[in-house]
């Protein structure tokens, strides 16, 4: 994709944006997902790939194909669906989540085509970012690498190592996103480890940062057809979002950080989704203070 | 040759390589002149530059990366386990000062769990050099083997040739029938002077380097076997290294041997000087002898009272 700014459809992406959201869903039960982590992501990581990476089906290891690492890893669900939707994979496949017979669960892996490289441990694709960008430097190639971190990831100090280090090797063809739906896993960041004021950290870090409404595709597109942010400088994306964004019975709950719901609870979480009524959940929730 | 110039040679020769450091530069101090920007130097950060490592090997680079062993193995380890051990790729780790080549650092910098700690990741192979020359002739099969490694960097320098590096093999230098004695890295300098000293004694002493500890050459750990007794000597805790390689090789096949282990038994060494640190922890090619040769008495003695016992 050209970084020129170019329109998007974006009742098109929103449509699609809805389908990755019910895929996400069908997910969350029979053992569940992280539905929470992965309903803020969608926006972001569908138009990523559907208007900005230079990725397709055709150019999986290609090595002048842009890299997208999802550091966060509880969001996978938001990229199996996206990669289904864009024909990156197999719809049928998605079937066999959590199934012995295939290699689709709670954490990305590369037996996925598309997917760069497994996740789970937070921390670390910052810095196995850092060596694809480096590399591309050296050889001295235009691909872009983009790496998805949860905000409650921003609790690791490697993630900031890895900021410090992208700092002093100038690296503008690697940009950070962060998910900022404002959960750790049981209770919001700011009342456990508080991140704000979050751009000026990333700034004092010597980052370029844009902080944008990360369901907007208009501001998603507006923000990455600024690449590089500035000459010399990491890119950063702070994408505000809402944890399990589309489910208003979910939203923003901290009980909800995993969900494995009935079958009865995803038929209605379907139609909510859809604008339907609130759905009544039954199903186990976490303990949270 | 050293071990800068052999890099050198190999980076120069195979544009996959880069060398990396966590500000660990001792090794490498000139490199940059010759690589430029495939020398890369991540600051004091051993996690962020495995990380990275995984990043230029999946962008199809060989990585040898240097820190001092004890973060490059205790403050890294996740990431070595996860990103080189989970994917099986090819990051040669470089580890400076393993065992009682941290001298004088003090109880912070002895890495003596090294061994026991990479030989526990999958996919990983795990090698400790006599002495420079050792070194020099395992690093091109190990740096071209497509695998990560850990090689404990010695670079210190003996009077003796060895023989050529065959991956997963030992070196056996001598067999014997009293005595076997298997050893690695720094402490076959002590051990080589413990032969001469037990030999004059009129004992038949075999003597192994075993070079690689995985994959580990179980064939010489059964021949040591046969004799008498099995002496492991190791600057590693008793736990987790050639003692318990030895244990686990020896169980697999069915075999038992008496073994003396010469470790650390659950304690740091007390810091000082190299020779200071040998002498204080009982490591010095004499007092292996004098162990390996008051066992033996022991032994005879403890057989003479069951046999009077029995009587």
């Amino acid at each position: 994709m050209s970084t020129q700014t170019t329109a998007i459809d974006k009742q098109q992406l929103q449509a699609t944006a809805l389908k990755v959201r019910e895929h996400i869903i069908r997910m969350a039960t029979d053992g569940g997902c992280f539905v929470g982590a992965s309903l803020s992501a969608a926006d972001l990581i569908l138009y990523l790939y559907s208007e900005w990476l230079n990725v397709n089906k055709s150019n999986l290891s290609d090595p002048n194909r842009d890299y997208l690492f999802l550091s966060k890893g509880h969001d996978v669900p938001a990229l199996y669906g996206t990669f289904v939707e864009l024909g990156l994979m197999d719809p049928e496949r998605l079937k066999n989540h959590l199934s012995i017979d295939d290699h689709i669960y709670w954490h990305p892996n590369t037996k996925i085509p598309g997917i760069e490289f497994h996740s789970g441990s937070l921390g670390h694709l910052p810095s196995v970012a850092i060596g694809v960008a480096l590399d591309i430097k050296i050889r001295g190639g235009k691909n872009r690498v983009v790496c998805i971190l949860g905000d409650g990831e921003l609790n690791e100090g490697t993630c900031w190592e890895a900021m410090l280090v992208a700092n002093a090797y100038q690296l503008d063809n690697l940009i950070f996103v962060v998910d900022r739906n404002q959960f750790q896993a049981n209770m919001p960041t700011e009342d456990l480890i508080p991140l704000e004021p979050l751009h000026d950290k990333f700034a004092a870090f010597g980052a370029a940062v844009k902080r944008i409404d990360g369901h907007d595709f208009d501001a998603l597109h507006d923000a990455f057809s600024a690449y590089p942010f500035q000459p010399g400088k990491v890119n950063v994306v702070i994408a505000d979002t809402v944890r399990g964004r589309g489910l208003p019975s979910i939203e923003r709950r901290a009980d909800r950080w995993f969900c494995n719901f009935t079958a009865t609870e995803i038929d209605s979480l379907l139609k909510e989704l859809h604008g339907e009524h609130q759905t009544q959940l039954t199903s186990e929730t976490l303990v949270v203070r | 040759m050293t071990y800068e110039e052999l890099l050198t040679q190999q980076a120069l020769a195979d544009d996959r390589f880069v060398v990396m450091t966590a500000e660990n530069r001792a090794l490498v101090r000139n490199i940059y002149a010759h690589l430029g920007n495939r020398f890369i130097d991540t600051g004091i950060t051993e996690q962020t530059m495995i990380g990275a490592a995984a990043g230029l090997a999946l962008r199809g680079r060989i990585p040898v990366v240097h820190a001092l062993a004890s973060f490059l193995t205790m403050r890294a380890f996740e990431f070595v386990r996860t990103d080189a051990g989970i994917p099986n790729l090819p990051i040669k780790l470089s580890s400076f000062i393993p065992g009682f080549l941290s001298d004088g650092n003090g109880p912070t910098h002895q890495a003596i769990e090294d061994i026991s700690l990479m030989r526990g990741i999958p996919n990983m192979t795990v090698f400790a050099p006599a002495d420079e020359d050792d070194l020099l002739k395992m690093l091109p099969q190990i740096w071209n083997y497509p695998s990560p490694s850990y090689v404990r960097i010695n670079t210190r320098k003996t009077e003796f040739e060895h023989a050529p590096f065959e991956f997963g093999k030992a070196e056996v230098i001598a067999e014997g029938s009293d005595v076997t004695i298997l050893t690695y890295g720094l402490l076959f300098e002590q051990v080589l002077e413990a032969v001469k000293i037990l030999e004059a004694e009129g004992l038949s002493v075999g003597f192994v380097n075993m070079r690689s500890l995985k994959p580990v050459d179980e064939q010489a750990i059964l021949n040591a076997a046969k004799s008498n007794l099995v002496v492991s000597v190791e600057d590693h805790f008793l736990t987790g290294g050639l003692y318990s390689i030895i244990a686990e090789v020896l169980l697999k096949h069915q075999a038992s041997a008496k073994v003396l282990p010469l470790a650390l038994n659950e304690k740091w060494f007390k810091p000082s000087l190299l020779p200071k640190v040998l002498e204080h922890e009982g490591f010095t090619g004499k007092q292996i002898a004098e162990k390996i040769l008051g066992y033996n008495t022991k032994a005879v003695q403890a057989t003479i009272a069951a046999q009077e016992f029995s009587e």
